[in-house]
Formats: structure tokens, sequence, C-alpha cells
């Protein structure tokens, strides 16, 4: 194509850390953010080991902090940010023939504000740690010892961040289009992040103001929760949920724009549905804001709020059944290559198809009443939150690595890790499904012996996934120095960033491309 | 795999479990219709056009099918709002109270559960109902939030500070029923468990009129207490240190949990939180149940709640003889 110098090369450090291109802050958030995947994925095979048996291997007080960090960790600092913020940033100027995003600088500042956040909050390891969740319920965390001042306060500055990259996308897809790049010829991919940043802009300050009251509360004994000061415990549950749940969106609408790139890709097909795949994300992120009660279907809200949080949570089933569909159609007389990435979008498929199902069970009031806070939830939200996002997540980086990185990832070494990484997934939660049924309480430190046998399988499940990580660990690192170098376009991709070079230089595209047809012109027309 | 959720079934003991049940079971059967559905053509499509097999550049060009997935949608919303209304009307049976209930105060601490009766009966971690006749549970909470789940009831209500909530039910079969604290409250969360005992209507009421005659007998609780009559002063002791919850913080092995052990305690000296000693002699123990939070061991929080009034003196006297025998 061309002898323009790869975005890796030149700059040194500092030419990395000061960086404005998007590519490179594209990278140095998947360094971030998959550190701390890594530390919250310890945090979980600590948590796990505790619950392996009956008894106590570490102390209740220890325990209840390593479920909180493994929670608040994933959640904030890896789950939230990791796919917009790494393949976003990468990815969606290419993919609309952009050189960069609208505000580089803001792009920037945007990481280190994450940056900040996260060494503030990562500060309460070392200063007494936390031990209420990551939900941080009053007033249990108003009275609590501990560093909830400092984790609260890393939350809302990286909200900072969280809202920055938002808005820098909202207004790169807006302005930067290349000519012909209609918001219908976009990936699907965009839309989704589109839909993500809507929801960044508007729910993010919420938890930003929520978190404050929290600190102002603890620190200067204003009574906004805690009933012994005159506050409302119930009214933080609400403004808690209020931007948390339209954040599992944040959370699970990447994921899923990830999926419906690589099955058309893998399909040699037209993705099936473009429009209504499309325009449910942006009505899942318009009901995501209307949802937020059927986290308290207990919690003594009025039967009026149950009555239609229950009713407006069965719609969200209908926008999310319509993706789930249309993928699988699209597979129809296709051509399908069972590589990698094409696995993890299958798994994805799969897991998120249980994820979604056993959330109607979780809607429904009466059902509820039996399953809230129990092991249910915590594999239901699992098989969402990793099932989904995360499977989304590997699909993603086996799709997108040639081209970030210019090397391919060895086939059999992924497939192994795969294998690992999915059996050991059902193993870890398929079991927590018959724990909640059986009533077995969450964040329980201890349990009784009748829940022993499900929790020793799911205890070894976690062991699996870890050993498909590190497997996964080695050859994307031993790829980086000893990888076959990829071609422009390994998969035979029509989006715009498999027209570029693997690696991409630095602007992109030497001449501004000009887009006739939409991103998946597959088949024959007949 | 799915078939297997069902292996797992608890006893359905209240009025509510075998509702909730069917509506779980509603569920559950959609679900393995549609997971069947969607994995089921996953692996079809995947095989009978697997790459290998066929031309890879040969596909049609299939773009969409707006009615299909109208009617997909359709029925999925149909579905849903049947699943939810279903909820719903059962739902309104779990709130609604019913009239002539026996009623009793719950409240939560951390980390046990106190019951009292309208008659003034007083028990910890342990209540018994009546089977067969309307209960409410009225529900309150001394400090951070709880929640009263009864698995084998399907049922549950967070518990929460400053407020009554309450939680219905009619028992539907006599027995010995778990309860958990199922809302996250803090070091001994998962050791907040009651019994919940459901016997036949004839024995609760002999079991409440022989409390309330030996109360204007003037005899105390804990000899009317049968099972805490037998045996000698420190096995009495035992069965009222399990009983009144406070295992969820001390063990008597030399573990630590949120407060110390009590192995070996009496009559060595103890160092309390301000660096002063006291020796843990019968003053000390007796002080420690009526106020916790004045003399606490160094290296532990003051929380334990006081046990002043809802302790005999029999009792205190048979709980301290229980520790002096913890050698």
């Amino acid at each position: 194509m061309s002898d323009a110098q790869s975005y890796l090369q030149g700059g040194g450090i500092r030419g990395w850390i000061t960086t404005l291109d998007h590519k490179r802050i594209g990278i140095l958030y998947m360094v971030t953010t998959m550190f701390f995947f890594a530390v919250g994925g310890i945090f979980a095979l600590l948590v796990r080991l505790e619950l392996f048996q009956p008894g106590a291997l570490f102390s209740p007080d220890l325990y209840n902090k390593l479920f909180t960090f493994h929670g608040a960790i994933m959640i904030f600092m890896f789950i939230i940010p990791n796919i917009p913020a790494v393949f976003g940033n990468f990815f969606l100027p290419i993919m609309i023939g952009a050189k960069d995003v609208a505000f580089p600088r803001l792009n920037l500042a945007s990481y280190y504000i994450f940056v900040a956040g996260a060494l503030l909050a990562g500060m309460a390891l070392f200063t007494g740690g936390v031990d209420t969740g990551w939900t941080f319920y009053t007033p249990y965390s108003i009275r609590t010892a501990g560093s909830v001042v400092l984790v609260t306060l890393g939350v809302f500055v990286m909200g900072f961040s969280s809202i920055l990259t938002g808005l820098n996308f909202i207004v790169t897809l807006h302005k930067l289009r290349a000519p012909g790049m209609t918001f219908h010829r976009m990936p699907l991919f965009l839309w989704a992040l589109y839909a993500t940043a809507i929801i960044q802009v508007l729910a993010t300050p919420v938890i930003g103001i929520t978190t404050l009251l929290l600190v102002m509360e603890r620190v200067l004994g204003i009574g906004f929760f805690d009933p012994k000061l005159g506050g409302d415990p119930v009214l933080f549950q609400h403004f808690f949920w209020f931007y948390s749940h339209p954040a599992v969106y944040i959370m699970i609408l990447p994921g899923m724009g990830i999926i419906s790139e690589v099955i058309p890709v893998f399909s040699r097909k037209h993705i099936f549905g473009y429009k209504a795949i499309a325009y449910s994300s942006l009505a899942i992120a318009f009901i995501s804001f209307l949802v937020w009660g059927h986290h308290m279907f207990v919690s003594s809200q009025s039967p009026l709020a149950n009555f239609l949080f229950s009713m407006l949570t069965m719609l969200v089933a209908v926008p999310t059944a319509i993706k789930v569909f249309n993928w699988t159609a699209t597979l129809y007389k296709g051509s399908i290559w069972l590589q990698t990435p094409m696995l993890y979008a299958l798994s994805f498929i799969f897991l998120f198809t249980i994820g979604g199902l056993t959330g109607l069970f979780l809607a429904a009031l009466s059902v509820d009443v039996h399953l809230h806070d129990t092991y249910f939830v915590v594999a239901h939200f699992h098989y969402v939150m990793m099932g989904g996002t995360v499977m989304g997540m590997l699909a993603g980086f086996h799709y997108w690595w040639p081209k970030m990185f210019g090397r391919m990832v060895p086939e059999r070494w992924g497939k192994i890790a795969w294998a690992f990484i999915f059996t050991g997934f059902n193993v870890t939660f398929l079991p927590q499904f018959f724990l909640g049924q059986q009533g077995m309480p969450r964040r329980y430190h201890d349990y009784l012996p009748q829940y022993t046998s499900l929790n020793m399988i799911s205890t070894i499940g976690s062991w699996m996934i870890d050993v498909g990580m590190l497997i996964m660990f080695v050859y994307f690192i031993g790829s980086l120095f000893r990888g076959k170098k990829a071609p422009a376009n390994p998969w035979d991709g029509k989006t715009l960033e498999w027209k570029v070079p693997s690696p991409p230089s630095e602007h992109n595209f030497e001449t501004v491309p000009e887009i006739a047809h939409g991103p998946y012109e597959y088949g024959v027309k007949l | 795999m799915f078939a297997l959720l069902n292996l797992f079934r608890l006893s359905q003991s209240s009025t509510m479990a075998p509702r909730i049940d069917a509506l779980y079971d509603f569920v559950f059967w959609i679900s393995v219709i549609c997971f069947a559905g969607i994995v089921g053509g996953l692996v079809f499509f995947v095989f009978r056009y697997h790459r290998t097999r066929k031309d890879p550049g040969k596909t049609p060009y299939i773009t969409g099918h707006t009615k299909l997935e109208l009617g997909v949608s359709g029925v999925l919303f149909v579905l849903v709002m049947i699943i939810f209304y279903w909820g719903w009307e059962d739902y309104k049976k779990i709130i609604t109270p019913v009239s002539n209930a026996v009623e009793i105060n719950v409240v939560g601490r951390q980390w046990l559960w106190e019951f009292e009766y309208s008659n003034g009966r007083k028990m910890t971690n342990e209540a018994v109902v009546p089977k067969e006749t309307p209960v409410r549970l009225i529900l309150a909470s001394a400090d951070v939030l709880h929640s009263f789940y009864v698995p084998d009831f399907r049922l549950k209500q967070d518990v929460v500070p400053g407020a009554y909530n309450s939680l219905n039910f009619t028992a539907t079969a006599a027995g010995d029923y778990q309860v958990y604290c199922a809302e996250f409250c803090g070091t001994a969360h998962s050791k907040m468990l009651a019994t919940l005992k459901v016997v036949e209507p004839k024995d609760y009421e002999r079991w409440q009129a022989e409390w309330e005659l030996s109360q204007r007998l003037g005899e105390t609780s804990a000899s009317a207490d049968s099972d805490a009559a037998v045996g000698d002063m420190p096995s009495k002791g035992g069965k009222i240190f399990a009983e009144r919850g406070c295992t969820a913080c001390h063990t008597v092995t030399g573990v630590l949990l949120v407060g110390p052990s009590l192995k070996g305690v009496f009559g060595h000296e103890v160092t309390l939180s301000d660096g002063s000693t006291v020796k843990a002699d019968e003053n000390y123990l007796r002080k420690s149940l009526m106020e916790p939070v004045a003399q606490v061991v160094k290296g532990f929080q003051p929380v334990m709640p006081t046990y002043q009034g809802t302790l005999s003196d029999e009792e205190i006297n048979a709980l301290v003889a229980y520790i002096k025998s913890l050698l």
C-alpha cells in the first residue's frame, strides 16, 4: 500500500506516554486494563479458594475484602473501560476513515484521569482495604472501617475518564466520518460504541454525585443515607443503580458490537438484519435507564415501583433477543471458518443466551423474591459479563491482534486456550445456578455443608479458566516476537481497518477513503 | 444440562413455594426451548455450512428478513409479558398481609436475629411458628441492612434500619427451616443464621401457654425451656451459648472471629483496648454480657450487642459456668 511508518515505531518511551495517536492511547489502555483484569482475576481465584470447602481459609474480614476488590477492580477498572477504550480508541477512527478521534488531547487526558482514579482506588489495598462489596450499600459503607473514601473517590475520578471517552466518540462519529460513510454504512461495532457512549455521558455523572454524597456523609457526617443521621439507606440504592444498571449495558454493548463484526467475516455473509442490530443497541441504551429498580425488588421499594420495573425489565429481552437471533441467522448458508475469533464469538452467543434467559427468572417479581441475593444472581451476571463481555473481548483480541501488532496469533494454541476457558467457565458458573436455587446467599465467607460439592466443582472450574488465560497470555506475548507476519487482511474483512497495512501507519490513511457501500458486502446477489 | 436444575429442588414448605416454583418451571421450559433453538441453530449451521465443505467464494446475499424478525420479537414480547404478569400476581399474594396473623417482631443485628412474640416472649436465632396459620414477621434492623431469607418458603425481605418491613407467610409442613441473612452486613454475615421451627398449631398453643404460665408463676425463662433445663450448669450454658447467637462471633477453640475466642479465658489477664489489663473473673464475664463495649479486648471492635434484659440471672450463671469450663 505505502511505505509510511507503522504507528508502533519511533518516539521512545516519551513518545508513547505523551502520544496523541488514538492507536497508541488504545494500547496504553490495553496494557493498563489487562493488568487490572489479571489482578481482579487473582482476587477471584482467592475467593473461590476460600469457598472450595466449608470452614475458614482466610479470616472473614479478609474474605470480604477479597470479593470487594474482585468486584470493584473488575467493574470499574477493567470491564467498563476495556472494550471502548482499547478497541474503540484503536478502531473507531479507522473504521470511519478518520485520522484520529475528534479531540486527541482530551483522549490522552482521559487516559491519565483513569490512571489517577485507579491509583487512588488502588491505594486502598495498602490502607486497610474495603469490605463493603463493590455496591457500597449504606449504612454499612458509612460505618465500616477501611478505605471506603479512597475507593469511592477513585470511582468518582475514573467516571470522568469514562465521560470524556464517550463524549469524544460521539463527536467523532458525528463529525469525522469519511465521505460516503453514512450512519447506515458504519460497522455495527460503532453503533454499539455510539449507544455505549450515550450511556457513559448521561449516566456516569450520577455515580459521581452518589460517591461524593457518600464521601460527605463519611467525612462530614451529613446524613443522606444513614438513618442514624436522618438519611434513607434505600435512597442510596436508587442512586447507585441509576448509574450501575445502565453501566451493565456500558459493559455488554461493546462486546455485542465485536460479535457483530466477527460473525459476518467468519461466515462470509452479510449480517442478518443490520438495522435491527444497530437500532436495538440504541433501544437497549434507552431502556437501560428505566430498569434500575429491578435490583431492589425486596428492598422495600413500593409495589407500584416493582410492578413498573419488572415490566420494563422484561422489555429489554426483545431487542436483546433480536440480536442473538440475527447473529445466529447470519450463519445460515454461510461459509463458516472456525478460527479462534469465531470460536469466541460462538461462545459468546452460547453463554450470553444462558445469561440472558436466566435474567428472565430474576425479572419475574415472585421468582426474584426467592433468588435475589443468592448465587443464582452471581451465576447470571457472570454469564452475561464474563460469558458475554469477556468472550467478546477475547474474540476482539484474536480478531484484531494481527491488525494492531502486525503478527498472527498461533491458531492451535488459540484453540487449546479456548477449550480451557470455555469449559472452565461453565464448570465454574453453571453449579452456581443450582447453589442459588438451593438458597445459598452470595457474599458468604462460609457455607453450610450441603453446598460443598457444587462449590468444589465451581472452584475447580476457576482453575481451568486460569490455565487457559495463562496459555493465552504466553502466546499473545510470544506472537509479538515470533509470530508470523500478518498481511493487511488475514480474515478477508470488508471494514476499513482491513484496507490499511498491519500495523497501520500513524495517520491511518494516506488519502481520505471514499465509501460506496456497507461494511458486510459478502455473497452473490441473486 | 438444564434439566439438572430440578434435581436440587428444596422442600416447598409455604403456601407460596409451589406457586413460585410453578413460574420458575414455566420460565425454565421457555428458556430450554429458546436455548435449544439458538444453540441447535448454531451447531447445525456450523456443521452444515462449514467452510471446508463449501466453496468459500459463494454465499447468498441475504441482508435480513423483517417479517421474521418482527415475528420473533412479537412472540417474545407476548411471552415475557406473560411471565411478568404471572410474577406480579404471585408477588401481590406475597406482600398482602392476612388479618389475624400471628405477629412476631424480628430485629436483625450484626450478627444475630432476635424474635419477640406479642406476649413478650423473646428468642434469639430461633423462632417457633404454627403450621397452616398466617404469620407476619415485622422486621427491623438495629444497625445495617440485613435480609430475612427462608429458602424452603422461597421468601425473602430486606431488613432496613429506620423502617419496618414485613414478611408474610403460611407454613405448610412441620419441620426446622434454615433462615439466612441474604444482604451483606459485614464480618459474620455468613454466620447470621437462625432456625424457624414450624409446629402443629396445638403444639404451638401449648408451647406458648406453658411459657405464659411459667411467667405468671415467676419462673425464669431458662427453667421454662425444657431443653436448657437439662444437665449441669456448664452444659446448660453451652446450649445457651449456641442458641443466643454467641457462636457467630466467638469460638471456643482458639480461632478468632469477630470477637475473641473464649478458650482458656477465665482466670487469665486480658489486655483491653485502652492498654490496661483486667482479670477475667466472674464479674468481668458478667459485665461483658451486660455492657459489652465498656471493656473491649485489645484488637477487637466494640460491636457486641448488650444482653441486658434478655438473659436471666440463671442463664448468665450458666454461661459463666460454661466459659469457666473451657480450658
